[in-house]
């Protein structure tokens, strides 16, 4: 295709594009490079992919990236205009802005990974299993989620994070609780799909108990929706921690919450702004790259459903 | 959709069968479906209130009750009652709307509640009406050219609306209208001139204002008003236009499109009469549902507004640590939202012709 | 069983002529022609379009309209109708065609009318939008329509909606709809295809009185070889875009084109005499 073609990547490329794969290796990794194709032609998923790497990049590498300490006040260099030395500024304490904003992305980061590795397969559990046993177990567990469904989230987290306590983990918690059902919807009706096919009836002759039937066969479906609702939710999950820690119940200070840090930089928004905008543009940034993200990998896995 | 047995019925007369039409059914259905829903949240708040504080009492009655009060108040609660006559009492209590009494105002919550309700239900409306009236119009714009600039130009804004942070941007917007460019009014309902001048009918000042006949009062009200709804209703937008786009994109693939072109119809009366009417059916439901997540959304917009609503009461109650008011306002706002959540499926299933 | 054909003499001019008309798509895998070089002239007459699926014959019908969805392009030497240039004519012109003198019956009635607005609506609306006409007119000429494709209860049916009834009956709103305004061309598109056997005769003879009646000229698409040869004057047989085949109903079997005898040959016939029904073989000449 191209001019001068790498002799070991169009080897690569053609074992990829191979319409008759001989393994099973060759067969997966060939969708997967189809999969990423498609992902790839659209650019602002591409973009979104860019955003929440370079997110996972700077939470991980903080020490590196950052320039000062986020914690440490330095009351000689309160309050500075962004600028050479301290690229987004300093806050009311002295801190580098810059260097709060990367160990925020820490937290974020936390908290986006806690509450899905909770929520979604709390979610699977019950959707699976409502789907598959059907009858009374499916309506008490459906009239369960409805329930869940209908509470809002940030209400229940306020009250919860009232009861226990403000705290990062206390959010988390608060956060996961209020979003698993719509992930249990959808493993629901994945499962629904499949259940009377005739090869989950043959392995289940051939003596396969249930779990091993739902763990084996059901889950591995649900997976690629379950992974696109994920995504798209990290956005408001971001949102809804970020309104938390407005309110001063996520993370404690002096950690470097980007909601907490622009509540405490609204007493100076009028002289200096940028306390409570650059923390704002972060989440924003974070929000979008997910959304974005979110939207890509739903167009590649699950056409149908997108526009 | 069964064909064949419709149409052996159907062969003799023409008709298929029709179900006899039920909306007292679904509407009963609902009701219960309510009722459970209502049960499960006050569960919540109940393990919220009772079973997650160490002391629930002190959560009652705040950290500087007298020894008395807090007796009273232990007795009340009944904590030597077991767990579950204690959840029946509650329950009791909170379906006639006692939610016990607010350490701050010593007012029963239900009072507060009602005195600073209006004023969030006033912004949700506006917001709602603002996100109806531009997120219909731009979704089905974005449908109707798909691919092109319009479409991409209304994803984008509506993408915008469901990445950035509501509180981050009514602040921003204060800074940028209010502070420096003085085109609204800042945070607050209104003007502490303007105070207490018209009497509360309904709780909302723009319809107390305009039955009193007092203009500087509703214009004042207005500029007020103006910033907020306009945030909470470009969130609105975001999602009513993302819906409709979605909901029209369907409709337009559609053979009755085609006929109705093939009649020789205006391509404005195919999009708007026929697709639209379509699409109306499920995007109510997703007004419905728009209008439940403002309600929440305007907790965090009335902080940055000083919007005496009920956001603004909980989070306060919150910080307070006042926890019979932050558990009445949390029920009083799952309540309402659980009853969105539920009207908007009952209403698409009253509203489609298919579905009776 | 159905009226004897019109003869084709009356006009010297045909009421639509077409010469090579080409619908191609230019999706992403490649440039797709539905329609390679179709030509034909229609007068007053019955015209059957048979072919299999993707043989183009929708796409055809769907072009004669230009309506052909993007991202589709019509092109053509002749496409002309009634002395009026489709191809060049203004969009308002092909809308007044569109439902005034040209119309088109759809497959499924289940899809094709619209479900939240009532059938006397939908029809009264195609009525109105050719002729300046007041509600309560409108409704008197929608009513007639009814009784005219044998519905028994119009009113009733005027105020149902289309889940309300069957598949047959949605099919003659269908025709009611499509023949209110008096159009001298109908495009019907595989229009039994969905109905059961039985209803299928019934819709046909409603379809052939009307158009007969009328003296209209009527454009038959479907797959099925043996209709079109009963109720058609003229059959056109399409195969990968082109037209194999133009042949009069009558002399059917005296096919030349081996795609056409192969068709004829597949099949079933009670008196036949074969061991096993033949397959028809594609010659991949004919797709160039």
């Amino acid at each position: 295709m191209t001019d001068i073609p790498n002799a070991s990547s169009s080897v690569l490329k053609t074992w990829l594009t191979s319409d008759i794969p001989q393994t099973h290796l060759q067969a997966s990794c060939g969708r997967a490079y189809g999969a990423w194709l498609a992902f790839a032609a659209n650019r602002l998923a591409l973009l979104g992919l860019i955003i929440v790497g370079v997110l996972v990049a700077v939470a991980v590498f903080a020490p590196l990236v950052a320039t000062s300490s986020p914690i440490f006040p330095d009351l000689q260099h309160r309050l500075l205009p962004p600028g050479a030395d301290y690229w987004f500024g300093t806050d009311e304490l002295g801190r580098d802005i810059y260097s709060r904003i990367v160990y925020g992305a820490r937290l974020t980061l936390y908290v986006v990974v806690l509450v899905a590795i909770i929520a979604a397969p709390v979610g699977l559990l019950v959707g699976t299993s409502a789907g598959y046993f059907g009858g009374w177990v499916d309506r008490v567990l459906m009239r369960l989620t409805d329930i869940f469904l209908a509470f809002p989230r940030l209400i229940l987290a306020l009250a919860f994070v009232a009861a226990l306590g403000p705290g990062i983990e206390n959010a988390v918690f608060a956060i996961a609780i209020t979003s698993w059902p719509p992930y249990a919807r959808i493993a629901r009706a994945e499962t629904l799909s499949i259940r009377r096919t005739d090869y989950i009836a043959a392995i289940r002759l051939q003596g396969a108990s249930s779990g091993r039937i739902i763990w084996g066969h059901v889950v591995p479906l649900c997976t690629s929706s379950i992974i696109v609702r994920v995504t798209l939710d990290m956005a408001g999950i971001i949102l809804t921690a970020a309104g938390l820690g407005f309110l001063g119940l996520g993370a404690q200070p002096p950690l470097p919450e980007w909601g907490a840090m622009i509540s405490s930089g609204r007493k100076f928004l009028l002289d200096q702004w940028w306390l409570a905008t650059i923390p704002g543009i972060a989440i924003f940034v974070v929000s979008l790259g997910f959304n974005l993200l979110g939207d890509g990998l739903r167009d590649v896995l699950d056409p149908k459903s997108g526009e | 959709m069964t064909s064949g047995s419709h149409n052996a019925a159907a062969g003799r007369t023409g008709w298929t069968r029709r179900r006899l039409p039920r909306p007292i059914g679904v509407v009963l259905g609902a009701v219960v479906t309510l009722g459970l829903t209502f049960l499960g949240l006050l569960t919540v708040t109940f393990f919220i209130g009772r079973v997650v504080p160490i002391d629930p009492v002190l959560a009652a009655v705040g950290d500087h009750a007298s020894a008395t009060a807090y007796e009273r108040a232990r007795v009340e609660l009944g904590l030597n009652l077991p767990l579950w006559q204690q959840f029946l009492v509650y329950v009791k209590n909170a379906a006639v709307g006692d939610f016990g009494e607010s350490v701050l105002t010593a007012n029963p919550v239900f009072e507060d509640i009602k005195r600073v309700f209006p004023a969030t239900l006033e912004l949700a409306t506006l917001g709602t009406i603002l996100g109806v009236l531009f997120g219909i119009p731009m979704g089905v714009i974005a449908a109707v050219h798909k691919g092109r600039w319009p479409d991409q130009l209304v994803r984008v804004f509506g993408l915008l609306g469901y990445s950035v942070p509501v509180f981050w941007l009514g602040l921003i917007g204060l800074l940028l209208f209010y502070a420096k460019l003085d085109w609204v009014a800042g945070p607050g309902r209104l003007d502490i001139a303007y105070d207490y001048i018209v009497d509360p009918v309904t709780g909302m000042l723009l319809i107390d204002s305009l039955i009193a006949g007092e203009m500087e009062v509703f214009a004042n009200a207005c500029s007020h008003i103006a910033l907020p709804a306009i945030i909470l209703g470009y969130f609105s937008l975001a999602y009513i236009s993302r819906m409709t786009r979605s909901f029209m994109l369907e409709q337009l693939g559609q053979e009755y499109i085609t006929t109705a072109r093939v009649k020789g119809l205006s391509e404005t009366r195919v999009i708007w009469g026929h697709a639209l009417g379509n699409v109306m059916v499920p995007l109510v439901t997703v007004i419905a549902l728009s209008y439940a997540s403002l309600l929440e959304g305007s907790v965090l917009t009335e902080i940055v507004f000083a919007w005496p609503g009920l956001g603004q009461y909980i989070t306060n109650s919150l910080l307070q640590a006042d926890m019979n008011a932050v558990l009445g306002g949390t029920v009083v706002v799952g309540t309402v939202f659980i009853s969105l959540n539920l009207l908007s499926d009952l209403l698409y299933r009253l509203l489609d012709p298919r579905a009776k | 069983m159905f009226s004897t054909p019109r003869a084709v003499n009356e006009m010297t001019a045909p009421l639509l002529s077409v010469r090579d008309l080409c619908v191609s798509f230019d999706t992403r895998k490649g440039l797709v022609e539905a329609v390679r070089g179709v030509s034909f002239d229609l007068g007053r007459e019955k015209l059957g379009i048979v072919g299999e699926s993707g043989s183009g014959k929708s796409q055809a019908g769907r072009a004669l309209l230009r309506l052909t969805p993007p991202p589709g392009r019509v092109s053509a030497k002749v496409l002309n109708f009634d002395g009026i240039d489709l191809l060049s004519a203004p969009d308002r012109q092909l809308r007044d065609l569109r439902g005034g003198r040209i119309s088109m019956v759809m497959q499924d009635p289940k899809y094709s009318l619209n479900p939240v607005m009532t059938v006397g609506r939908q029809i009264t609306e195609a009525y109105r939008a050719h002729a300046r006409a007041s509600r309560a007119e409108a409704k008197t000429r929608a009513l007639e329509m009814l009784d005219a494709v044998r519905i028994r209860e119009p009113e009733r049916v005027y105020r149902a909606y289309p889940h309300e009834v069957s598949g047959g009956m949605g099919q003659r709103i269908m025709i009611a709809m499509m023949l209110i305004t008096g159009p001298d061309l109908l495009i019907a598109d595989e229009p039994t295809s969905a109905l059961d056997v039985t209803v299928q005769l019934q819709v046909l003879a409603i379809l052939d009185d009307l158009v007969t009646q009328r003296g209209m000229g009527l454009i038959f698409i479907s797959h099925d070889l043996n209709l079109v040869a009963s109720f058609c004057d003229r059959i056109l047989v399409m195969y990968g875009g082109r037209v194999m085949e133009e042949i009069a109903a009558s002399e059917l079997h005296q096919a030349q084109h081996p795609y056409t005898r192969g068709l004829l040959n597949c099949l079933p016939q009670i008196d036949a005499r074969h061991a096993a029904l033949p397959v028809l073989t594609r010659d991949p000449a004919w797709l160039l």
